[in-house]
């Protein structure tokens, strides 16, 4: 039981970030019929506005302390970071401590912003293209931000931590009444969680309990109806686009302390985000999030060395496999709305 | 000629002719010029010119004729090289078995992979074939490195039992020809190599080429035609799409394989990265940049893109340097910065954009671009054909 529990909860944060990704990429299918091959590379952008921030905190001048000697004897430098000296030493650390949860902040307009310049410079020429052009064009995007990237940051993954107050694991068991350290969980991981569930939530409430969302779902169902009353849902779309990148990218950012981000991170979780919007089914926002947080369950249960010891490499090819038993079990995925992306 | 009609003979023979002259054509500078960089007439560079050649034929029967567009044909190609290696391995280093066992492997991959995939279509049925390629990718690196030796990637070692090998060379041959032999005529200030293994790949990629136009010609490829132009009629006139599709499926596979095989002929080594869903990318854009469903397309995109990643990753700053130092010097340093971020390291920068610039602007491919240039002679109408109609 307690082995079960551990492996739903590993399953967790990785499928909490295919579910995020999943829900933009499904929130674009659905709103402007378009295959997003870039989106992979706006989760990245998203940990790279971590990147960045925690990179602008530490900006740093160097004072010379002659009290100190370094190993050579030489007078100690001590960088100081200018937010140390503007808030104080206490503040200023605290700071940059938090410098991950504050990139949200910092990283909302910023993939906005990408979003926006995204969908109205290139999305948009391609709404009447067929699938394969919109595949392809969105594919070459994402090696160009890819390679935009790795100029600046380099290949090497970088280390973000998380907060202190977050490192290290808790004692989740003894929270079910298990005993103690039987379950041990990271904490972040957690956070990462429950993040993710209050973004989805956040989402679906956006979608269905303002006017914005309901024309927006009208939109998805009847694109042209809506239209014809008279209300401009193309640019409606554009947001909605611009808010599937900021969740992609918020799910990047939070994702730092998990993986130290590179360049090839968005890639890496793009197919597999795939897999998950085709199994959820094309175009269903929930089918998007219970299937990401299904597969990513089923691949932590894959890795586990009881089944390994059964049928070898089923952890490598697990999610692939559901999927291709999903599709051609039930063509329209888990969740699949008839007459959405059936050809 | 050959059951073909004259254009096609016409094509064929020009194809015939460019491919037998390449090591002469593709070499117009002299060896020892500034410009010999650009020289592409090397055996390495030629052979992958005609062995993606093969590979973007084959990929262009599937998706240039049904549409259908396998995001997975690189498995085919890492299949077909394993089996080749093996072959090295088990047999000898001739080729002939070595190619044969590949393709028939990757057509045995195909009808499975195939028969799976192929019952959804459109989006579906790319993300099916990307399922398996990223399968067998997975496991190449993981559980079967028995087989595929995982990261290290299969070659041949000296105490495999190669059991017919004889007193045969220790290298891949023909019957006894071997494939790296050279033969260097020096001209003037001109080299020209013309090597073994680059006319046996030349010759399996005419024939190739002579079977593509031969499908493209048949009621066969009529029917997969039809099958693009509209699959709910032709299954209200009673026939059902399913086999059709499955055939030309496989003959891509199989084509895909004798690819790979080849590959492994050339250099007897097979790594798993082969089959990663980039290199599946990259055939997609070697048709598309050549042009989808047209005959000769996917061997020049081919050629286009290999001799671009080879030119392009090969020039660095002090090449640009050298180009550039006519100009004064702040403006050079500010151009060579530009440039080299296109370059060398960058190479993967300007394929990005190639693969935009491409679809936004030639989503014909190069064959449309030269039609249209040939037809800006005659008349001027040039915006009838620049927006495909959504399908």
């Amino acid at each position: 039981m307690d082995a079960i529990i551990l492996q739903i909860l590993n399953g967790l944060d990785k499928g909490s970030a295919y579910a995020l990704i999943a829900l933009g990429l499904t929130l674009i299918f659905g709103t402007l019929g378009v295959v997003n091959f870039a989106h992979g590379a706006l989760f990245m952008i998203g940990a790279f506005c971590a990147v960045t921030l925690q990179r602008l905190m530490k900006i740093s001048y160097v004072t010379i302390d002659e009290s100190q000697k370094d190993f050579l004897g030489n007078p100690l430098e001590v960088k100081v970071p200018y937010l140390q000296s503007w808030f104080g030493e206490s503040f200023g650390t605290a700071l940059i401590d938090w410098s991950v949860p504050i990139a949200i902040v910092f990283s909302i307009p910023v993939m906005l912003a990408v979003g926006y310049t995204m969908e109205r410079g290139l999305i948009k020429h391609f709404y009447k293209r067929p699938h394969a052009d919109q595949i392809l064009v969105t594919f070459g995007l994402a090696i160009v931000l890819q390679e935009i990237i790795k100029y600046f940051f380099g290949a090497n993954p970088i280390q973000t931590p998380a907060p202190s107050a977050f490192l290290g694991s808790m004692d989740f068991g003894v929270l079910l009444g298990f005993d103690p350290n039987v379950i041990i969980y990271p904490v972040w991981r957690l956070v990462y969680f429950a993040f993710s569930a209050i973004i989805i939530a956040g989402v679906f409430a956006f979608l269905q309990f303002t006017t914005f969302g309901m024309v927006v779902r009208a939109g998805m169902a009847d694109r042209e109806t809506v239209g014809l009353l008279g209300i401009n849902i193309d640019r409606r779309f554009t947001l909605m686009f611009g808010l599937a990148a900021a969740v992609a990218g918020m799910a990047g950012v939070m994702y730092t302390p998990i993986l130290s981000p590179n360049y090839h991170m968005g890639m890496d979780f793009l197919v597999l985000s795939f897999v998950v919007v085709v199994v959820g089914g094309m175009g269903s926002l929930p089918g998007a999030v219970a299937a990401g947080f299904l597969l990513g369950i089923l691949q932590s249960f894959a890795s586990m060395n009881e089944v390994k010891a059964i049928l070898p490499g089923i952890d490598q090819i697990i999610i692939y496999l559901v999927a291709i038993i999903i599709l051609l079990t039930r063509p329209r995925g888990l969740m699949g709305r008839k007459g959405v992306m059936e050809d | 000629m050959f059951g073909l009609d004259k254009k096609d003979t016409r094509l064929l023979i020009i194809v015939a002719i460019l491919t037998f002259c390449a090591p002469i054509i593709l070499n117009p500078f002299p060896a020892d010029s500034a410009l010999a960089q650009f020289n592409a007439g090397y055996p390495d560079l030629m052979q992958r010119f005609v062995i993606f050649g093969i590979f973007a034929i084959g990929f262009n029967i599937l998706f240039g004729l049904t549409g259908y567009l396998s995001f997975g044909h690189a498995a085919f190609l890492g299949v077909g090289s394993y089996s080749a290696v093996w072959m090295f391995k088990l047999l000898s280093y001739n080729v002939v078995p070595a190619i044969i066992l590949s393709v028939i492997t990757a057509g045995l991959f195909a009808i499975v992979i195939g028969f799976v995939s192929l019952r959804r279509s459109g989006i579906y049925f790319s993300i099916l074939t990307l399922a398996f390629a990223q399968m067998s990718y997975n496991l190449a690196y993981s559980v079967l490195t028995p087989i595929t030796n995982g990261e290290t990637g299969l070659q041949v070692y000296s105490n495999d039992p190669q059991y017919l090998k004889g007193n045969g060379p220790d290298v891949t041959h023909l019957f006894g020809l071997e494939m790296r032999s050279i033969l260097e005529i020096k001209i003037a200030g001109w080299t020209f190599d013309f090597t073994i293994g680059y006319y046996m790949c030349a010759v399996i990629m005419l024939i190739s080429f002579y079977l593509a136009i031969r499908i493209f010609r048949s009621p066969f490829g009529l029917m997969l035609r039809a099958i693009k132009a509209n699959q709910t009629r032709l299954n209200y006139t009673g026939i059902s799409p399913r086999p059709y599709m499955l055939a030309a499926f496989v003959i891509s596979g199989m084509y895909a394989g004798l690819a790979g095989g080849l590959l492994a002929s050339m250099d007897p080594l097979a790594g798993a990265e082969r089959m990663q869903w980039t290199a599946s990318g990259e055939v997609v854009l070697m048709t598309i940049l050549g042009g989808v469903g047209t005959l000769l397309g996917p061997v020049l995109g081919a050629g286009f893109i290999k001799y671009a990643e080879n030119i392009f990753s090969k020039i660095n700053e002090n090449v640009l340097h050298s180009w550039f130092s006519f100009l004064p010097d702040g403006l050079e340093e500010a151009v060579v910065w530009l440039f080299a971020r296109f370059v060398g390291e960058g190479w993967h920068l300007t394929l990005g954009l190639m693969f935009m610039l491409i679809v936004i602007f030639l989503p014909g491919g190069l064959v449309e671009g030269g039609q249209r240039i040939a037809r800006a002679f005659g008349r001027k109408d040039k915006d009838a054909s620049s927006s495909t109609p959504a399908e």
